[in-house]
């Protein structure tokens, strides 16, 4: 079944045609990679799928519902969720507080029951805090809960991040260059992680510059050039293309 | 400072109590009578308060919605209808209770609306010009927002010194007192004035605990988020625009209650309520107290508010709450109760330092 679909996506900024009739689908269950050298429009792509930018052009289809053009939290609600590339945890607020927060659209409480306490808010509030702990839990940083956010080093920020961006139960996760500013080591440790992702039932679609990550772990890669799509494969085939490689190594 | 909120709240309960034993031991009895005003300029702090430190907006239009609050209170309280009496809508309006009779000055009778009414729809029209603002002005940041709102309390101002059937300059007085429930009326008579201490104090204490939970809650999180990285709290469903719009209108809401009781209190209002050294005022009282914290805010209110009621800054009222604002801005951004005040005026010679927290 395909879980994400994306159909002619375009997106000019003034001269430059960051995304141009791009096309592909994300099946569930899996690991998907978008490739490509800087500058290629891989961030685009994320920001027009998730909802942070609208597209000029193209569909984005969502378990089979249009929702380009949709505001986030409305792409966040229907099961998508995401990380960034500059990692943005709320830095004065703990971290099990920003783990909460990722539970936010599984939540309703609203201005009246966070003010008047009823019980139903009550026991939401409960539910929020287990979910969040167990994620916290997942990404092994449980005993980080009460640290604020701010004065976590950087891997445990990138962890509380992904916790925060798991809490909420997605179907599809989508990392904007999750290695970024990892060193060899905790990419592995990151490439497991992400598989362990995908076990637990979440779809997983992401941008990386790290070909390390992406070749030992997806299912698919979509490799980008100048805004457009030059290859989809599986990683294997997509080392041995050679407008692939051209674009990667000169020719 | 992590006591139980509920332990915070008692402990503040105990000080109001504390307070009114100390003004009555003291032979100061007519005290009670600012604080009392007091604490209803705090409940407008308060709501401003959790719209700046929380939600990260700023207004300068609180003042507006205060003065909406009274002037919608004090108009509708003083209409005389009773020479109106014999048309059947008046008459029906009086057997639904919506308008009360009571008796003049002279004898008379004088056929207004009911308080409890007035109350409703100020509140109500309150809330409705805090929706029909903010849906347009909270799509600006930062210093645009400042001036939008500002804008609107000026036309607010504006508006009421106009208007003569509002009093213009002269405001509005002769309003009644508010019979919340019997035995219990917000009244400026020296009567009630122990009891109108409670009522005001005791909103305050419930609107502080309404608002201590807020904070804590889904919501208060979310807001927090906003505040910290706008985009990844959208990214995990945050509805940023909706939120910043149900906060405007609770503290707009807040401003309007306050308003519409302390009319009653004083029994009448005039425009300088609205004027925008006003909406200063309150956002210069937040600053002190400190972005972000409910308590400093309570507490600046209570000294500063109490202080420029009882006259202690004289003329310079205004210029006193402008200079308090230029120089937390500058020198204790995060408000003057944080603990970072000692830090930036130890460099500067004043104060020995020691002592730890705040």
């Amino acid at each position: 079944m395909t879980l994400l679909e994306v159909q002619g996506l375009s997106k000019r900024f003034g001269g430059v045609q960051a995304v141009k009739d791009v096309s592909f689908g994300v099946e569930k269950g899996t690991i998907k990679a978008v490739i490509g050298p800087n500058g290629a429009g891989k961030t685009t792509l994320f920001d027009l799928v998730s909802g942070f930018r609208a597209p000029d052009a193209g569909t984005v289809r969502l378990r089979d519902v249009p929702v380009q053009g949709r505001p986030p939290h409305a792409i966040a609600a229907l099961g998508m969720s995401r990380t960034f590339q500059n990692i943005k945890l709320f830095g004065h607020m703990t971290a099990l507080e920003n783990v909460m927060v990722g539970r936010h659209v599984r939540s309703r409480a609203g201005f009246l029951g966070g003010m008047l306490q009823p019980p139903g808010t009550r026991r939401e509030e409960r539910e929020i805090a287990l979910a969040a702990l167990e994620a916290m839990d997942f990404l092994g940083v449980r005993e980080l809960a009460d640290a604020p956010a701010g004065s976590l080093a950087y891997g445990q920020q990138r962890a509380v991040e992904l916790a925060r961006a798991l809490a909420g139960g997605p179907e599809i996760l989508l990392l904007d260059e999750p290695a970024a500013g990892l060193n060899m080591r905790e990419t592995a440790d990151l490439a497991k992680l992400v598989v362990r992702i995908r076990d637990r039932g979440v779809t997983v679609l992401l941008v990386e510059h790290d070909m390390s990550l992406v070749m030992g772990i997806c299912d698919e890669v979509v490799v980008l050039c100048f805004g457009e799509k030059i290859a989809e494969a599986a990683p294997r085939d997509v080392q041995r293309n050679p407008d692939v490689v051209r674009v990667y190594l000169g020719e | 400072m992590r006591l139980p909120r509920r332990v915070q709240v008692g402990a503040f309960a105990a000080a109001v109590v504390g307070v009114q034993l100390l003004a009555q031991a003291a032979g100061k009895g007519f005290f009670l009578t600012q604080l009392t005003m007091t604490a209803y300029y705090t409940l407008v702090v308060l709501g401003l308060s959790l719209l700046m430190g929380y939600a990260g907006q700023i207004s300068l239009g609180q003042a507006g919605f205060f003065a909406i609050g009274g002037y919608t209170t004090a108009a509708l309280t003083t209409l005389d209808l009773s020479p109106h009496r014999g048309q059947a809508l008046v008459g029906a309006l009086a057997r639904a209770r919506v308008l009360a009779a009571r008796p003049d000055l002279f004898g008379g009778e004088v056929l207004s609306v009911e308080p409890w009414v007035a109350f409703a729809l100020a509140v109500g029209l309150g809330a409705a010009v805090a929706v029909a603002i903010g849906i347009p002005v909270l799509r600006l940041k930062g210093h645009y927002l400042a001036m939008a709102t500002l804008a609107f309390g000026t036309i607010v101002s504006s508006v009421l010194v106009g208007t003569q059937a509002l009093g213009a300059a002269d405001g509005i007085s002769g309003v009644p007192a508010f019979a919340l429930v019997p035995g219990l009326r917000v009244s400026g008579s020296s009567a009630d004035r122990l009891r109108n201490y409670y009522l005001a104090w005791g909103l305050v204490a419930a609107a502080m605990w309404l608002l201590l939970n807020l904070i804590h809650s889904r919501i208060g999180r979310a807001l927090g988020a906003i505040h910290g990285a706008e985009d990844a709290a959208r990214a995990m469903g945050v509805d940023v625009a909706r939120l910043k719009l149900q906060t405007f209108v609770l503290a707009a809401v807040m401003a309007t209650v306050a308003g519409s009781l302390l009319t009653h209190y004083n029994g009448g209002i005039g425009p300088s309520e609205a004027s925008v050294l006003k909406s200063v005022r309150y956002v210069a009282v937040v600053a002190v107290g400190g972005m972000g914290s409910l308590w400093g805010t309570l507490a600046a209110s209570s000294v500063l508010n109490f202080l420029s009621l009882r006259g202690y800054f004289g003329t310079w009222d205004d210029a006193v709450f402008g200079a308090i604002l230029v120089l937390v801005m500058l020198f204790a951004p995060e408000g003057i109760l944080h603990a970072n005040l000692r830090a930036v005026l130890r460099p500067l010679g004043i104060g020995r330092g020691g002592e730890e927290g705040a």
